[in-house]
């Protein structure tokens, strides 16, 4: 029997804003234990938490980015539940009235044939809540260590809906979602900070079957392609599950990433009950045409909007197109270099491959980059030009990444102008064809391969200056001669 | 209205003896009992009261105020191992 999975994600992401959701804590990364805290988010008797203007802005701005019904009128409720990483004893969080209703987000998945398709993952919710602490375990036998620097972080919680169908689905909604948020700034989306979490329900159904099968829900998940292999391995478990007569339990699960698999909490099931209720430390709020109408006007062009326009303007791939908007700081980098006038697929071959190959090997972001995007041009100008051949052009982005001068001037400063007369290319291939009978007499019987190692005797002759579509030429007269 | 003593107890983290278990339960009947008289007015019309002020759309502006909190809090707790809090060993969740 063929199975469909029914996946729904819950992301969690912080949203940029300076203090804390309640109060005016700053939300700054790696502080000493517990230097961030005051009586609000400690949660002692007779403190009053006031909403931070900025966090619900940014929750109402990313709400807009996925396409949500933003609310006219929202409130804030206490879910309650007791864990010493909540040290009111509740959250405050939103639960029949959040700030953000449905919503969708379309996204570009990658079929196995590498073909792309369109698919739409519809949002049921997005709404305001604080963080928690952080339980600290490691290294303490009798106890464990609490540090609320996050408590009271401003998080916005975006519940999709059951519409994803695979581990690649989800990976890709990830990827949508964390492009679109950071194209808005909304938030940094930084899994190793924790500034984006995400909590997997998986359950599958026989194919054709409309009612849901038991879901699971996998936490633990830190990295996107944790989250793939999570799903991947779960879909897998649950399917052998079924086919061996035993019935899926609804549960949640932790992804251990040595071992490649999910592991039931086996914590006692404890039933939930929330028993929300609306906080009357805080009043509700009504949200004016004018104030949504006016952060929708701040929104920029989004992720699949620019690529969409990036394949029809500069008709480039698919699959360029979409990598390059997954970060709006190199698709501008790309669009500032395609500004100088020079081709577009260059532009955008060079930037992915090349110009990110020396980034990441220098461990530097595409904001940091020493060569910007007009000084990239310069260089891809050279080769459209004829000036230099794509080999040298590596060699020279290299040296502009260290001496930070421009490709024109290392280029006569080096001589590594492009040889393109002809005599004297034709004068190099004599010499190579003559020191590599073998790979002439191979060429000759029909490996086109050969031609190769006499291209590259060619070049080393030349300092691999030579224009090769000429050498390529002059080769193939010569040997058919 | 219907309840269930040790659920209630349980969600409360209470450990309840049973004598204490046959006081609260009739105790918290009468009382779910008296407000449940609520139940008998027509609300149809009425707009649900989430709050009893008549305020809304009170917010504060996003600055950082560093607060002396922070250290006083950990002199409180009833346990602190250097500037952590520290409470009963949780289980570790793997």
């Amino acid at each position: 029997m063929t199975y469909e999975p029914v996946i729904g994600l819950e992301v969690h992401v912080q949203l940029k804003t300076k203090s804390k959701l309640f109060c005016a804590c700053s939300t700054e990364f790696g502080a000493e234990g517990n230097a961030h805290t005051c009586p609000v988010c400690l949660g002692w008797p007779g403190s009053l938490p006031v909403v931070n203007e900025q966090a619900l802005k940014l929750g109402i701005k990313a709400g807009l980015a996925l396409n949500c019904k933003v609310a006219e009128r929202l409130k804030f409720d206490r879910k309650n539940y007791f864990y010493p990483d909540l040290p009111k004893a509740y959250q405050i969080s939103q639960y029949d009235m959040p700030v953000n209703g449905r919503g969708e987000v379309l996204i570009e998945t990658k079929m196995p044939d590498g073909k792309f398709v369109e698919k739409k993952i519809g949002i049921t919710r997005a709404h305001l809540e604080e963080d928690a602490g952080k339980l600290l375990h490691e290294g303490i036998v009798d106890g464990s260590l609490v540090d609320y620097n996050r408590g009271g972080v401003p998080l916005l919680e975006i519940v999709s809906e059951p519409d994803i169908r695979s581990a690649q689905e989800a990976y890709d909604y990830l990827t949508a979602l964390k492009a679109i948020l950071q194209y808005v700034e909304v938030s940094d989306c930084d899994m190793e900070k924790g500034s984006l979490r995400c909590d997997a329900n998986v359950s599958v159904r026989p194919a054709g079957q409309e009612k849901f099968g038991t879901k699971v829900e996998i936490k633990n998940l830190n990295s996107f392609k944790m989250v793939q292999k999570a799903i991947q391995y779960e879909i897998e478990r649950q399917i052998a599950a079924i086919e061996d007569g035993e019935a899926i339990v609804q549960e949640t699960r932790l992804w251990n990433d040595t071992k490649s698999a999910t592991f039931s909490m086996r914590s006692k099931e404890e039933a939930h009950d929330y028993r929300y209720f609306p906080d009357p430390d805080l009043v509700a709020f009504t949200l004016s045409r004018e104030l949504v109408d006016g952060i929708k006007k701040t929104l920029p062009e989004l992720p699949l909007a620019k690529a969409r326009r990036f394949i029809k303007e500069f008709g480039l791939s698919e699959y360029d197109a979409y990598t390059l908007t997954e970060d709006k700081k190199l698709a501008d980098y790309f669009e500032g270099c395609v500004k100088e006038g020079v081709s577009a697929k260059l532009a955008s071959n060079w930037t992915l491959t090349e110009l990110l190959a020396v980034l990441n090997e220098k461990k530097l972001s595409i904001e940091a980059s020493p060569v910007p995007s007009q000084k990239l041009a310069g260089l891809i100008r050279l080769i459209e030009q004829g000036t230099i051949n794509g080999k040298i052009a590596k060699d020279v982005l290299g040296e502009m990444f260290t001496s930070g001068k421009t490709a024109d001037v290392i280029v006569k400063e080096k001589g590594l102008v492009q040889v393109s007369d002809t005599g004297l290319i034709e004068k190099a291939v004599e010499k190579a064809i003559a020191a590599n009978p073998n790979a002439v007499a191979e060429f000759k019987a029909g490996k086109q391969k050969a031609l190769g190692a006499i291209v590259g005797a060619v070049m080393k002759e030349t300092g691999g200056k030579a224009n090769p579509k000429i050498v390529n030429e002059i080769l193939q007269k010569k040997l058919q001669n | 209205m219907e309840f269930n003593i040790d659920r209630v107890a349980e969600l409360a983290r209470l450990s309840l003896k049973p004598e204490e278990k046959i006081k609260l339960e009739k105790e918290l009947g009468a009382i779910l009992a008296y407000v449940q008289k609520l139940s008998a007015l027509d609300t149809k019309d009425i707009e649900p009261t989430s709050h009893v002020l008549d305020l809304e759309n009170v917010y504060r502006a996003d600055e950082v105020k560093a607060s002396e909190a922070a250290e006083k809090a950990l002199e409180h707790a009833p346990k602190a191992d250097g500037r952590f809090f520290k409470v009963p060993k949780i289980v570790q969740k793997d």
